[in-house]
């Protein structure tokens, strides 16, 4: 079975013999996308979080097949070195991770959360982000997240305005 | 001595007879079962088939009391903290449908189906009894103001509903349990309790 999407801005087409393939080892293993992690494959983690058409998913429990003519976004479309997104910038400058390895799923799930409520209380946190970190950087991700809320705001002034 | 003989043999025949021919009781001493009666009785037949189903914790699992969705065969709370929300459909960037799309994941043991989400909070079924559940199903300021046949639809064809008889496996790759009446038999329990009524059978 043939699957095509767009994935961080760019049209892909997948051949899979199964289209119930979960779509991280799509990402992983054909695309070749490392940045999302596989944790528990139960959609308990948060490791393989990315987003579909901007709603955050757990991608081991995610057909492939769903994913038709969709818009993905990985890690690795989130932004870059040069241009980093508000969420990786403050995760630079908290200094969040210790082993790094379940990161990218907490980014994922911190950008999605940000586009729903630009300036989230600790209490929307709380909610939110459920991702597990084994090495419980939490409290340090709390800080990084209400600083990517600062930075989006400083870069989108007009529509966090607009958003308000 | 021979005529007497006889004389008892015809006597006995004919009383005989006649015991054999005469029923027991008599015609008027049978009960006619009145039809509003009978359809009592078999709707209340239907109810106890349906609400096996109902009550069952497939189905209550997304009816909670409280806010909180439950999962598993005892009701356990739903994992990492998972709550209602504003919409009966998880929190803003965290959703049911994070995790559970319209289908069970074979691989992950996730369940999904259409709609995937939690009833309304005046929908709450857990701790009710089967009668308090039919009550709250039938109140129209409860149940999304459904009409008996809205309800028909709602609980033989709504995909969420049905997804109790096709419930996929679990994390480990267990077949979760299912109701113990097929969906055949459930289905039919169901349209034949609101023909005959929707009568909510009284406790004894």
């Amino acid at each position: 079975m043939q699957v095509s999407f767009f994935i961080n801005g760019e049209s892909k087409s997948v051949e899979v013999a199964d289209e119930n393939t979960p779509l991280l080892w799509v990402v992983r293993d054909i695309l070749d996308l490392k940045g999302t992690k596989f944790g528990c494959g139960k959609a308990a983690c948060g490791a393989c979080t990315l987003h579909v058409d901007g709603e955050a998913i757990r991608s081991c429990s995610y057909a492939v097949k769903f994913a038709k003519g969709k818009q993905i976004t990985t890690i690795e479309g989130l932004g870059n070195e040069e241009n980093p997104h508000p969420v990786q910038q403050a995760w630079i400058e908290e200094v969040v991770p210790q082993c790094g390895y379940c990161q990218p799923g907490f980014m994922m799930a911190t950008a999605a959360l940000l586009d729903k409520i630009p300036n989230p209380t600790d209490e929307d946190i709380d909610k939110n982000i459920i991702n597990v970190c084994r090495c419980a950087t939490y409290y340090r991700m709390r800080k990084a997240i209400h600083r990517a809320a600062e930075l989006k705001t400083e870069a989108n002034p007009i529509t966090e305005i607009e958003n308000s | 001595m021979k005529k007497t003989h006889s004389y008892f043999v015809v006597s006995f025949l004919v009383v005989g007879m006649l015991f054999a021919t005469t029923p027991y009781f008599s015609k008027n001493e049978y009960t006619t079962i009145d039809k509003v009666v009978l359809d009592s009785i078999q709707a209340k037949d239907a109810f106890n088939t349906m609400m096996k189903v109902i009550s069952h914790d497939r189905c209550v699992n997304c009816h909670p009391s409280d806010n909180r969705p439950k999962q598993g065969d005892q009701g356990n709370q739903h994992h990492f903290d998972i709550a209602r929300g504003g919409a009966n459909t998880g929190f803003e960037a965290t959703k049911c449908t994070t995790c559970h799309q319209s289908e069970n994941n074979v691989y992950s043991g996730v369940p999904g189906a259409a709609n995937w989400s939690l009833a309304p909070k005046t929908m709450a079924w857990q701790g009710l009894t089967n009668k308090e559940i039919a009550k709250a199903m039938l109140d129209r300021t409860k149940n999304g103001n459904r009409s008996h046949k809205d309800l028909i639809h709602h609980l033989t064809e709504d995909k969420l509903v049905l997804w109790a008889f096709n419930p996929g496996v679990n994390q480990d790759g267990v077949q979760r349990t299912k109701p113990t009446v097929s969906e055949e038999e459930y289905k039919a329990a169901v349209k034949e309790w609101f023909e005959k009524g929707a009568i909510i059978p009284e406790d004894k």
